[in-house]
């Protein structure tokens, strides 16, 4: 495989589409030009780490190195889910709802694919690891936010039939059924969207970065259509996962509904 | 026989007192004095200190849903989650003579909620507290949304309940309802604060 280096000089050029839009910030004064070059900074020193971390780690080629990266991974994803939420459960049953669905998911789905699809040597080879679970965690992160959010929204809106369920003696699970349906539909719907145009509207960013570091378009194809599966599969694991979870974190063992665990809807700004 | 043993409802002193098969409680008291409250408490929807008995179970002897199978509490406002009538009742529950029996056709089973009058809706909700035969009803105010007729009907099936051996706790402003219903009473405003009366027995 054969790809045309970047230099120092490239990424400048590149940067001069960028500073285009601070020129036509100014000139039309939408006062964003500062707002674009933090953001831009940002985003450099921000792939810039992670490049150099993921050069060091997959120069280890260590199963320790590999699953220290995973768990950082996984935490910030799980900060990210929590922040995305409008209305949250309190304290640290938040968190540990969204870690331990993305662990779950985002470690099974993984392990699955590197291990028993692609099956690299040694097995945890962070050069597939990494960017899979990356990938995974991304697309359940995106689900799982949007199931929580459906979720908890019904939950407080229908209150009133949900409790009338309970009273007619129906248990938790049976008296979000309506609620719980709408939420994993939610979740799962975009995933559909992003099948059914896959490459035709635009090609994955994946695909698009192996046929740039010059693997064979059709071996990229191949690749791209096994990680579409693998994060469909596990986005929609994740929405159940999050969904039952949710369920059992919005009632209490006597099958009671408990909206007092919600925190206060946010201002959002 | 329906035992309320110290139950403790915030708000109100802890309360005892006993229903018997066949036979209807009245709870009376301003609103806001905790009626409501003292329903849900029972039918175990919001957590409470203290024991209520029904032949000789305590509440959290049972799965909780199966403790709302047998000790069913029914809102003043029913609510509801589907589209049609018939959604909300059990695929196994007899029908056409519990709704004529409230003035109801049965041809109203297959009309969305959302076109239903309140009153229809609030006789709708009575059958579906009562259709799976719970021994135990806990009634908040069953016909506030009713006519004259439609509320003598209503009454008509209360009555009919108790014959059936069941027993009920009811929450009604009528008081001429209560006059006709009620066997026992209990006044929630004349408690005073606890622990000044720990028991509050229900006066005949």
């Amino acid at each position: 495989m054969s790809y045309v280096q970047l230099s120092g000089t490239d990424l400048a050029l590149a940067a001069v589409l960028l500073v285009a839009n601070g020129v036509i910030s100014l000139l039309f004064g939408l006062r964003l030009e500062t707002s674009l070059g933090v953001a831009a900074v940002r985003m450099t020193v921000q792939l810039a780490a992670v490049g150099y971390v993921l050069k060091f780690v997959f120069a280890q080629t260590s199963a320790l190195w590999t699953v220290l990266i995973a768990i950082v991974m996984v935490l910030v994803a799980g900060y990210e889910l929590v922040e995305r939420q409008e209305r949250r459960f309190r304290g640290w049953p938040a968190y540990g709802l969204g870690n331990a669905t993305l662990l779950l998911v985002g470690g099974l789905a993984t392990l699955y694919a590197v291990a028993v699809v692609i099956r690299p040597s040694p097995w945890y080879a962070p050069r597939y690891v990494v960017p899979i679970l990356g990938m995974v965690l991304g697309s359940t992160l995106t689900s799982v936010s949007l199931a929580l959010q459906v979720l908890t929204e019904g939950a407080e809106r229908e209150r009133a039939p949900i409790e009338a369920r309970i009273a007619l003696g129906a248990t938790r699970f049976a008296a979000f059924a309506t609620v719980r349906r709408r939420a994993l539909r939610a979740a799962i719907t975009p995933l559909l969207n992003v099948m059914s145009v896959a490459g035709i509207v635009s090609l994955p960013g994946m695909m698009t970065g192996q046929i740039l570091a010059g693997a064979d378009p059709a071996e990229a194809a191949k690749y791209q259509i096994m990680i579409m599966l693998v994060l469909t599969g596990a986005s929609g694991l994740g929405a159940l996962a999050a969904v039952y979870g949710g369920v059992l974190m919005l009632t209490d063992a006597r099958h009671r509904l408990r909206l007092d665990r919600l925190a206060a809807a946010r201002t959002t700004g | 026989m329906l035992r309320i043993d110290y139950l403790t409802v915030p708000g109100l002193p802890p309360l005892r007192f006993e229903v018997a098969v066949h036979e209807c409680m009245a709870i009376e008291g301003p609103s806001g004095s905790g009626k409501t409250r003292l329903l849900r408490a029972i039918a175990d929807l919001d957590a409470a200190d203290g024991f209520v008995f029904l032949e000789g179970v305590e509440r959290r002897e049972l799965p909780a849903p199966e403790w709302r199978r047998r000790v069913r509490y029914a809102s003043a406002e029913p609510a509801w989650w589907g589209t049609t009538v018939r959604e909300h009742f059990p695929a196994t529950a007899k029908l056409d003579r519990l709704l004529p029996a409230l003035g109801l056709e049965v041809a109203l089973l297959g009309r969305p909620v959302a076109e239903l009058s309140t009153g229809e809706r609030q006789r709708l909700g009575l059958a579906r507290a009562i259709a799976d035969e719970p021994r135990v009803l806990l009634l908040d105010e069953p016909t506030s949304a009713l006519d004259a007729q439609s509320a003598a009907l209503a009454e008509e099936l209360i009555k009919f309940q108790l014959l059936a051996g069941r027993m009920i706790v009811l929450v009604s402003h009528d008081v001429m309802q209560v006059e006709r219903l009620a066997h026992a009473r209990l006044k929630l405003g004349e408690l005073g604060p606890w622990p000044d009366s720990l028991s509050a027995s229900a006066a005949a």
